[in-house]
């Protein structure tokens, strides 16, 4: 294999070529550091890049396979890490200056599954602050930039994530979801993302965001990729009590199958019409029928109380937010600042959380405390946990007539950076089909199905009940290899040819 | 600074006091509530952490089964039902001790409640107490303000932060609205917290030691003139630490309250200090600037439903009540209740009844440890139990009083052999030459000796003052270094000048 070759390979070849003794996994890491340094100046997908350490775990997997040992299916493949998850002496910031150079003592349970598998993490990749957004435009380190086109967000929180795919920087990525940031980015950058179930993952180290909607979730740009890497980091964690003790769903198998024959999908009634970009629902509908046409029986199915979903989330998410960031306090760890001995500790704490903290969590944490204040608390978070489980009711009655709820993963493809960035409203509205399976707990993911006439990718959305998370990855991959025919090869062999920059990204370690 | 007070009966005849408690108690689990670290005491400062109990970004808590057996059974033990399905929630404000600036605590849904508490007052009266909840949290850091000249944060230079104690289990019992006690109420305090802390014992949960903050107390007292049904506005006092200060305390709010209302006043809803030095109560902070927690469901931790089972299971674990059981070895050891009382407050209870269980009497078990062993401790400052002679000694050294090998002053010399390391009490009587002497030959010249110098006692006795005989025993007893046999030494005095 040749560098354009060694980028452009999913990760399950590369992992074959690794362990055939093909290729080593330190060429294969090399190659990366490689075209990060030569692209991620215009990108911005990574905060950090780890080249030393991502070295040294490419060379321990190589001395492994060199000595007969068994590997994992995608040992030695380089990984992106999204910038919420710990990893032990490596910085850590959740996009927010208030942790600017803060190095966990520890790994988090993803971050350990990820090492222990063999698999190499290239660095620390960007995201909107504490995971709040939908554009990476949050970000208190700038902005990432679509590789579809560099005026364009890559969509967030995940957006680090899902354009160092799109831009070939890492074959595989860990994103985490709480309202759509790991799908959302996903149907913004043509590229496979998947939310597990709710406690199908660990969230331990993962910086919390909102604790009953967050999930760590893969990412790759094939759908086997993507279910290889959803099988290394799944399975039960005695560190998280959420975490599901139960067997990881055979997604794997899923995958390889891809057939949807006699599967029933729902199309989701409410989820579609004013507000969608008429493209995405062509292509939705046309996906649909494309489904239809591999076998699998088309239902309509209606859940009425999705259309306050989107209300609910925005009440449940600051409100646990405004709780979870509240030890970002200046006393222990972080950004710290006036500890000059002329101040109080409320004064070093407020001057410190005033320059630490960004516009979007500020106002997030100011609702949360509000929702959940004294005399408000039943008004507001309390009436958003009973539209919670009428959403989760809403599932439970369209997963009894469908195997899979489907819909657009976004009402449109990825705007401009800037467009919304003063119009919450607009932004929030972006999570409209990817939040209600946060609020359940079922899984979901976005596979890419085509393009829009601006050469701008579109998503395709499947949800699936909890704990058939396998499910998912029986349509993704139906899709998968029939566009792939269709197209002659992989949307991302469209994506505009990046050129290397003199700019590159600081290299940390 | 002291507040005009009203004297406690002028106060008793105007009003009605009501009191509520608070109490929390610390968990001798092994480790902590949500993490693996360890919960012991005195550690070096920030050595028994780890990234859960410091709160670093994106840890999360795994609740302590250990920790919810003892909260249940601690609910059983105070006559609680125990709730078949509750939740952990997070009780939200700053505080540099709090790692995560928000307590993990139980709110609307405690896992035991509808509870009672027998306390039994110093007349031998049962009050009943009723508990409205009990409920697990965990504990905080500890402060230290240094530089400053008061201890305290304000004026301080710095402030040191110890973590250890972050997230030890803490369950807090708290009353209901303790009416009907009249001027008994700050003794209804003080008897039902030191009942708590005899149960919480004898249940093996905690070791309830209030020096070293295992238990603390906050009180709320509030006024009303007799007859009326609506309670007055409270007051809370907040962390006494010792019993004697939870009865000084409520005494002090009971006047302290009654004279703002004899004056025309009202009581201000606040917080308020106990200072154990002047023995009054001071502001601590008013309602206006109460906190609101911000409570809700804690949503890193799953809910918990012990099952019926198990609670039966843990219910019968209960040790028996320990007013029950007092009073049932008081019937047994034929105290009267000065002596129990005695006994009690000696923190002697396990002491003398492994004593008594060791063959002494009863008496003789209860004499040993609230005297001579009761001042040892306090002389060298340590608890009953650590004095340093465990209750089989102290069988072994009144069986040998009992046999007339050694009398009463002898057994202290005995004690202090014991202490100082030379072997058990036979031994020490053996090695230090202890033996009462009774042989008539010895004695005889002793006596004889006690007689030719004092010859002006002698002629009283002779002269039928036999009382008398008392300064020739002494002069004997000084003689043979307290070894002489008494009873026998008189004997042969009056017989010779009989």
């Amino acid at each position: 294999m040749d560098a354009s070759t060694l980028i452009t390979a999913s990760a399950t070849d590369l992992a074959a070529a690794i362990a055939g003794g093909e290729v080593s996994s330190v060429e294969v890491t090399r190659t990366h550091l490689d075209r990060i340094a030569a692209v991620d100046g215009v990108v911005h997908a990574f905060l950090s890049v780890d080249e030393e350490g991502a070295l040294a775990q490419a060379a321990a997997v190589d001395a492994r396979i060199a000595a007969g040992e068994q590997v994992g299916p995608l040992a030695g493949v380089p990984l992106a890490l999204k910038d919420v998850l710990a990893q032990k002496g490596i910085p850590t910031t959740a996009g927010s200056k208030i942790l600017e150079g803060w190095r966990p003592p520890y790994h988090a349970t993803v971050t350990q599954r990820l090492l222990d598998a063999g698999i190499v993490i290239l660095g620390k990749t960007n995201l909107d602050e504490f995971a709040m957004g939908s554009s990476t435009e949050n970000s208190a380190y700038g902005p990432t930039n679509n590789p579809w086109d560099l005026t364009r967000v890559p969509g967030g929180s995940g957006g680090g994530s899902a354009a160092a795919l799109a831009a070939f920087e890492a074959p595989l990525a860990i994103g985490t979801d709480t309202g759509g940031s790991i799908r959302q980015p996903a149907a913004f950058t043509g590229t496979v993302g998947v939310k597990p179930t709710y406690g199908g993952t660990s969230r331990y180290g993962q910086i919390a965001l909102a604790s009953s909607l967050d999930q760590p979730g893969p990412c790759g740009r094939t759908v086997l990729d993507t279910a290889l890497l959803h099988e290394v980091i799944a399975g039960h964690d005695p560190k998280d009590q959420t975490s599901l003790d139960a067997p990881v769903p055979p997604v794997v198998a899923a995958a390889r199958a891809g057939d949807v024959k006699g599967l029933r999908i729902g199309v989701v009634k409410e989820l579609g019409g004013e507000g969608y970009a008429p493209e995405v629902e062509a292509n939705f509908r046309a996906t649909v029928d494309l489904l239809s046409g591999l076998g699998a029986e088309i239902v309509e199915v209606s859940c009425p109380h999705f259309e306050y979903a989107l209300a609910a989330y925005y009440l449940i998410l600051p409100s646990e937010a405004s709780s979870n960031l509240a030890r970002f306090d200046a006393m222990r760890y972080g950004l710290r600042l006036g500890d000059d001995g002329t101040r109080s500790t409320e004064q070093v704490m407020a001057l410190s959380r005033e320059a630490g903290f960004g516009a979007e969590v500020k106002r997030r944490i100011i609702l949360g405390t509000y929702a959940l204040s004294a005399g408000y608390r039943d008004a507001f978070y309390g009436s958003a946990q009973k539209v919670r489980t009428l959403v989760q009711q809403d599932f439970t009655a369209a997963f009894a007539r469908a195997d899979v709820l489907v819909s657009p993963t976004t009402p449109t493809a990825a705007f401009r950076l800037g467009e919304r960035v003063d119009d919450p409203m607009a932004m929030y509205l972006n999570d409209l089909c990817t939040i209600p399976t946060n609020l359940a707990g079922n899984a979901a993911g976005s596979f890419p199905t085509g393009l829009t006439t601006d050469g701008l990718p579109i998503g395709f959305h499947v949800m699936a009940p909890h704990q058939a998370d396998d499910r998912l990855y029986r349509v993704g991959a139906a899709l998968e290899r029939t566009l792939t025919d269709r197209w002659g090869g992989s949307l991302l062999d469209r994506v505009p040819v990046l050129a290397p920059t003199a700019t590159t990204t600081e290299v940390t370690r | 600074m002291s507040e005009p007070i009203l004297s406690y009966d002028d106060a008793l005849e105007a009003y009605e006091p009501a009191i509520g408690l608070e109490v929390h108690v610390e968990l001798n689990t092994a480790s902590k509530m949500f993490c693996g670290c360890s919960t012991a005491f005195g550690a070096a400062p920030n050595t028994h952490t780890c990234p859960v109990c410091l709160g670093l970004p994106g840890s999360m808590p795994a609740i302590n089964a250990k920790a919810v057996e003892s909260a249940i059974r601690m609910g059983l033990a105070l006559n609680c039902s125990i709730a078949e399905w509750c939740r952990m929630s997070r009780k939200n404000y700053f505080y540099p001790d709090m790692p995560k600036d928000y307590q993990t605590s139980q709110y609307d849904e405690p896992i035991a409640y509808d509870g009672y508490l027998d306390v039994e007052l110093s007349d031998g009266e049962v009050f009943r107490v009723e508990i409205e909840r009990a409920h697990m949290e965990e504990d905080a850091g500890k402060l230290t303000h240094l530089g400053g000249d008061t201890g305290r944060l304000h004026g301080a230079d710095y402030s040191l932060l110890d973590y250890n104690r972050a997230g030890v289990p803490l369950i807090e019992i708290v009353t209901r609205p303790i009416t009907g006690a009249g001027a008994r109420a700050p003794e209804v305090a003080r008897r039902y917290v030191e009942t708590i802390r005899d149960l919480m014992r004898a249940l093996g949960v905690s070791d309830v030691r209030m020096n070293e903050g295992s238990l603390r107390c906050d009180a709320n007292v509030s006024l009303r003139p007799w007859g009326r049904q609506t309670l007055g506005t409270r007051t809370e006092t907040k962390n006494i630490n010792s019993f004697r200060s939870i009865e000084g305390a409520v005494a002090y709010e009971i006047q302290r309250q009654a004279a703002v209302l004899q004056d025309g006043g009202t009581v201000e809803q606040c917080t308020r200090n106990w200072l154990e030095h002047l023995g009054e109560t001071s502001f601590g902070r008013s309602k206006e600037e109460a906190e609101d927690y911000r409570y809700f469901p804690e949503p890193d931790l799953v809910p918990i439903a012990p099952s019926r089972e198990w609670v039966e299971e843990l219910r019968a674990t209960l040790p028996e009540h320990p007013t029950k059981r007092r009073n049932r070895l008081q019937a047994d050891w034929g105290f009267s209740d000065l002596e129990m009382r005695d006994v009690v407050n000696a923190d002697a209870l396990d002491l003398v009844e492994a004593t008594v269980t060791a063959g002494a009497p009863a008496q003789a078990a209860r004499k040993w440890w609230t005297t001579e062993l009761a001042r040892r401790a306090n002389e060298a400052g340590v608890t009953l139990d650590e004095v340093g002679v465990s209750p089989a000694q102290v069988a072994a050294v009144q069986a040998l009083v009992d046999a007339g090998t050694i009398n009463d002053k002898l057994a202290r010399q005995v004690y202090d052999g014991v202490l100082a390391g030379e072997g058990e009490p036979a031994e020490v009587v053996a090695a230090r030459g202890l033996a009462v002497v009774s042989d008539d030959g010895a004695l005889g010249a002793a006596v004889d000796k006690a007689i030719a110098a004092n010859p002006d006692v002698a002629d009283k006795i002779r002269g039928g003052r036999v009382q008398a005989a008392g300064a020739l025993i002494g002069a004997v007893m000084k003689e043979m270094r307290g070894q002489a046999d008494a009873a026998k030494v008189r004997e042969i005095i009056l017989e010779r000048l009989g």
